[in-house]
């Protein structure tokens, strides 16, 4: 099916990507050869047929409910690109 | 012309189970920021989740207490979208197979009774906390509330005015509290509501362009908010203009809704069945037993204490209220105390000291047996009322024993008929002036004489037995 | 370069257990050969001090018979996507930088407790996306066998460690031929076991419901061995299962005879290099020989598997990807104005091209509109492959297919046709799609002397299967002793 810098720009906000023009330009094409070639899947007739997301019958992978002491919150904020001793910051954030 | 509001709730209740949905970090409420939590519900990368057996069970007794269907085989799916509250972008929630589906609430105002059907209701986990620190000009991400689990109870649009709200509300509160999966406390976060409304000519059905309102932390505020907004939906038609469909933020100090701009109003979320979890299969034998353990509810049991104990709709209404009452109620009465006695110490002195000292019922140190030894204390004619009183309250903050802090402050009643009349003697002996007073036809008069005997007893005696003694005394 | 670089990973915990040799004198031997293939470029963080503290705590304890598993001392590499608790992990990606988990995944865990000393991280493609290692964010991984071409991808570092005998084995990921590829293209053996039998917790996900870590190293016992030490359910990875652990080793006799291989014949048509067709329809032989039975069918399916596989790996790693926006770990881009601003830049700038490409198309795969007809119909197709897997382990025991269309590429060659690259993963995609257990081993060279890989697909649980029928084809076969070391074409 035909992709358009249009939807690129859908779905790039949606992945919170921003793509230079030329680079967008070149990526709309390579999606659009990409997803012709997913196209191939309508040939296959597949009505009736359960989607299957996971490939074995596993079922009811459960956990007691007993807490276990939480990490060390240096650790946690240890990798933060930026943060203080007690969160994570980010620029302020629009209600 | 005439108009009708109809509106329709999303509830969101955070269960009370001890650790969060996807991993093992407490749900206490508070800490600091981001101490209690771990890789898991901070989004690290490599970390898996793996569900709470007890969230599962929470939601199910939840559905079923609702009037659901259980969806026996159900999953979890990803809801993705990008917020700093969010750590992993996505939030593992329920779209296509929630837990329960097609419930329904019966409720009743002043004005109706109806049924409040329920779409579904799903399990979800919770997002963090966004805290903006002016002084740096940055916002925190707290992430202690992160994987807090969630239910999602989804109403139709059954409702037709604040009241049915209001009174939809307090029996979900019920419901849940009864069941013991949620404390329910709007102040606290652990019920939050977003109310969905929109207005039509009345007699019409279709549904009008619908507003969603959020921010509504307290019953009062739901009232006004919908109040609020269905007036200005219908002022805006009134007016030819359209309402547009829009998330609005209620205003407590301002009386009023406000758009929320920022708000993306057609978010695509790209549900997909989430990988890292495989599904859940609850078997007929799982619901069978967890129906089994449902209590009985509210509604139920204030019939059932009206009939069986003979209370008031009045104090089986205040009893059944909470489910810590009903407990300690039953408890007491199984203890062999009176239905109607019980009734009236916890209506009066407990619920009295439970206000003053800021207590709920769950935190009381008192217990059922004490309260049934003080009640036998009296009933044996041991201490009086009086006495009982000032005895319940001193065992209350620590639940120190009832008879063994009578006989340690020498409180037993003074039985002895032969010092009581003595003792009368004394009282009339020394108030002859009074005694003549009634018997020139002051009815009044005997209860002071009373109270002087009982003054004299220092309390101790059975009034009944004092009046008696000053009745006969008095010729009466 | 020292001979006991030589040794099998067995073959050196026995010497180590005997004695004969320390794991510090292994892993200095390690670290000097590492220093010597420098330029293969394999290795993207190197632990040297901690390996060798490491391998002295180790040594001593297996001189107390504190240690006393096969593999205690023995020297290893782990990809960067695996977590390893204080060590850089960065998925070889711009905005990962400096990230050093505050734990070690499960299957590190287990190799630590069992006295692994691990030498450092390995270089893959960006989040493990791509066929050759040169999406790295370090640069690519040069073919120890001919440093002009790809090592494959996206476990290259890893197999390229091995084949130089720079480590004796290594852990790599496999989410669509990731291991197994990159193990044909070095000539070395690989396995990417049943999914679910080695818990995820702690590799860095690209797609969940089809990543794996499994084991490259010289021959199919090693690997055994390895998978023995890390397979076994986890209490932290919801997805992994209960299955016995630690009798793979034990398993490997050798016996194949009424074992029935399965040939598809879809496998071998056109697009497959006659040379590599010819030295992996030969595996056939050398096993028919030692009692097993041929049997061919065919297998249309394949077809289908390379689309299914793309839509169901993009779709999950958008997701999967979507927390990699400079507020909780790794690089933060400069310059922003507000937050939405911050989420663009960091992932636009910190992403490479591959990996934006398919971030992009896995969003595009699960977004309004287009759910149904992509990512729905995937998993459709998906519950159609997994049953004519199973159609095909009712007449077989094995399926024997190769694993890449021709050997290594020439470096440069790949990246211009994304598509064209993603049609090379046809052999190995299938098996992730299917959860089966998958294993690459060497079978031959073609004329240019590169190595030729044969894939051995099991039924589900069937490790121990694929592993003996490796075992016993390496034991009448020589091509996984080969190394480039002497014949690197520098």
């Amino acid at each position: 099916m035909k992709i358009t810098t249009e939807m690129v720009d859908y779905i790039s906000v949606l992945s919170r990507l921003k793509l230079p023009q030329e680079e967008k330009e070149k990526m709309t094409g390579e999606l659009e050869q990409i997803i012709a070639y997913m196209d191939t899947l309508n040939a296959l007739d597949t009505s009736g047929v359960e989607p299957m997301s996971h490939v074995f019958p596993v079922k009811n992978v459960l956990r007691e409910d007993q807490v276990v002491p939480s990490f060390d919150r240096a650790e946690l904020l240890k990798n933060a690109p930026k943060a203080d001793e007690e969160a994570f910051l980010v620029p302020k954030t629009v209600e | 012309m005439t108009w009708e509001t109809v509106i329709g709730l999303e509830t969101h209740v955070e269960l009370a189970t001890k650790t969060k949905i996807f991993c093992s970090c407490t749900t206490e409420f508070g800490g600091a920021p981001n101490t209690h939590c771990c890789p898991v519900c901070t989004g690290m990368p490599g970390t898996l989740p793996v569900v709470n057996r007890q969230v599962v069970r929470f939601a199910a007794k939840a559905g079923l207490a609702l009037n659901c269907e259980i969806t026996r085989y159900n999953k979890f799916d990803r809801k993705n979208y990008f917020y700093p509250d969010l750590p992993k972008a996505y939030q593992v929630s329920q779209l296509y197979l929630p837990i329960a589906r097609n419930g329904r609430v019966p409720i009743k105002t002043e004005s109706v009774e109806k049924d409040i059907r329920i779409h579904e209701l799903h399990m979800e986990e919770d997002a963090g906390k966004l805290v903006h620190d002016p002084w740096i000009d940055q916002t925190k991400c707290d992430y202690n509330r992160c994987g807090v689990p969630l239910i999602e109870i989804v109403t139709e649009p059954d409702f037709r005015s604040a009241d049915e709200v209001i009174a939809y509300l307090e029996k979900l509160k019920s419901t849940l509290e009864y069941l013991g999966v949620s404390d329910c406390k709007m102040q606290e976060g652990s019920l939050r509501c977003d109310v969905n409304l929109s207005v039509r000519p009345a007699g019409s059905t279709e549904l009008g362009t619908r507003t969603e309102m959020k921010n509504l932390n307290s019953f009062k505020a739901i009232s006004r908010a919908i109040e609020y907004e269905a007036r200005r939906q219908i002022e805006l038609i009134e007016e030819g203009k359209r309402v547009v469909q829009e998330t609005r933020r209620w205003d407590d100090n301002k009386d009023a809704t406000f758009s929320m701009r920022s708000k993306e109003n057609a978010q695509d979320y790209r549900y997909f069945p989430e990988p890292d979890i495989p599904p859940l299969e609850l078997s007929q034998e799982y619901l069978e037993q967890l129906r089994a353990e449902q209590p009985e509810m509210a509604e139920a049991r204030k019939a059932r204490y009206q009939e069986q104990y003979g209370l008031p709709e009045y104090d089986a209404g205040i009893l059944t209220s909470q489910k810590a009452l009903v407990d300690f109620f039953e408890e007491t009465v199984a203890l062999g105390a009176p239905a109607k006695e019980v009734s009236n110490w916890m209506l009066g002195d407990m619920m009295r000291r439970l206000k003053d000292e800021e207590l709920e019922p769950k935190d009381m140190k008192l217990t059922p047996a004490n309260l049934a030894k003080l009640i036998k204390l009296i009933a044996d004619g041991k201490i009086n009322r009086n006495t009982a009183a000032k005895v319940f309250r001193a065992i209350f903050p620590d639940n120190a024993d009832a008879e063994e802090y009578v006989k340690a402050h020498g409180l037993e009643q003074v039985n002895d008929a032969g010092l009581v009349a003595q003792v009368v003697e004394k009282v009339f002996a020394a108030n002859e002036a009074a005694v003549a007073d009634y018997r020139a036809g002051n009815q009044k008069v005997m209860g002071f004489l009373v109270g002087q005997v009982m003054k004299e007893l220092k309390g101790k005696a059975d009034p009944k037995a004092v009046n008696q003694a000053v009745r006969e005394k008095l010729g009466g | 370069m020292n001979e006991i670089l030589n040794l099998t990973a067995l073959q050196l915990g026995e010497a180590i257990r005997k004695g004969e040799v320390s794991p510090v004198e292994a892993a200095r031997a390690a670290l000097e050969r590492i220093e010597a293939t420098k330029s293969d470029n394999a290795f993207v963080a190197l632990t040297a001090q901690a390996a060798l503290q490491r391998a002295e705590e180790v040594g001593k304890k297996i001189a107390a018979g504190e240690l006393t598993g096969p593999l205690a001392g023995v020297p290893l590499g782990i990809k960067d996507n695996i977590c390893t608790r204080g060590v850089s992990t960065t998925c070889a990606s711009k905005i990962l930088t400096g990230f050093e988990p505050p734990y070690d995944a499960t299957l590190v865990e287990k190799l630590n407790a069992l006295g692994a000393v691990s030498l450092g991280k390995l270089n893959m493609d960006e989040f493990a996306m791509g066929s050759t290692t040169e999406t790295s964010f370090y640069g690519p991984t040069h073919n120890p066998w001919d440093a002009g071409r790809v090592p494959g991808g996206s476990s290259g570092g890893a197999a390229a460690a091995v084949a130089a005998r720079s480590c004796w084995y290594a852990i790599g990921s496999d989410t669509g031929g990731s291991i197994r590829q990159p193990a044909a293209y070095c000539g070395v053996t690989g396995i990417k076991p049943t999914y679910g039998t080695v818990s995820r917790y702690g590799l860095i996900a690209y797609a969940s419901s089809l990543d794996q870590m499994g084991p490259l190293a010289r021959d199919a016992a090693d690997c055994a061995a390895v998978l023995d030490a890390v397979m076994g359910k986890d209490p932290r990875d919801g997805t992994s299962l209960d299955v016995p652990a630690g009798n793979l080793l034990a398993g490997l006799t050798g016996d194949v005879r009424g074992m029935k291989i399965g040939i598809p014949a879809d496998c071998f048509g056109d697009g497959l290099d006659p040379e590599v067709k010819k030295s992996v329809l030969a595996v056939a032989d050398v096993l028919r020989a030692r009692g097993a039975e041929i049997v061919e069918f065919t297998f249309p399916v394949m077809e289908y598997v390379v689309p299914t596989y793309y839509i169901i790996a993009a779709a999950e790693a958008s997701s999967n990807l979507s927390r990699f926006d400079g507020v909780k770990y790794g690089w933060r881009a400069e310059g922003y104005e507000d937050l939405t601003d911050l989420y663009n830049r960091t992932r636009t700038e910190g992403f490479g091209s591959e990996v934006k490409r398919r971030i992009l198309l896995g969003t595009f795969v699960l977004s309004s509109g287009y759910y149904d007809a992509y990512y729905k119909k995937a998993l459709q197709v998906k519950g159609l492959i997994k049953n004519a897997f199973d159609d095909a382990f009712g007449k077989c025991d094995l399926m024997l297919t190769p694993v890449a269309p021709t050997t290594a590429p020439k470096m440069g060659e790949s990246l211009s046709d994304p598509l064209q690259m993603y049609l090379s993963d046809i052999y190995t995609v299938s098996v992730n799609l299917a959860g089966l257990p998958g294993l690459s081993m060497p079978c031959g060279f073609d004329s240019k002397g590169m190595p030729i890989g044969a894939q051995l697909i099991g039924p589900a649980l069937g490790e121990a299967k694929v592993l003996n029928a490796a075992h016993a084809f390496q034991l009448d076969t020589d091509y996984h002793k080969q190394s480039p070391v002497g014949k690197e074409a520098r």
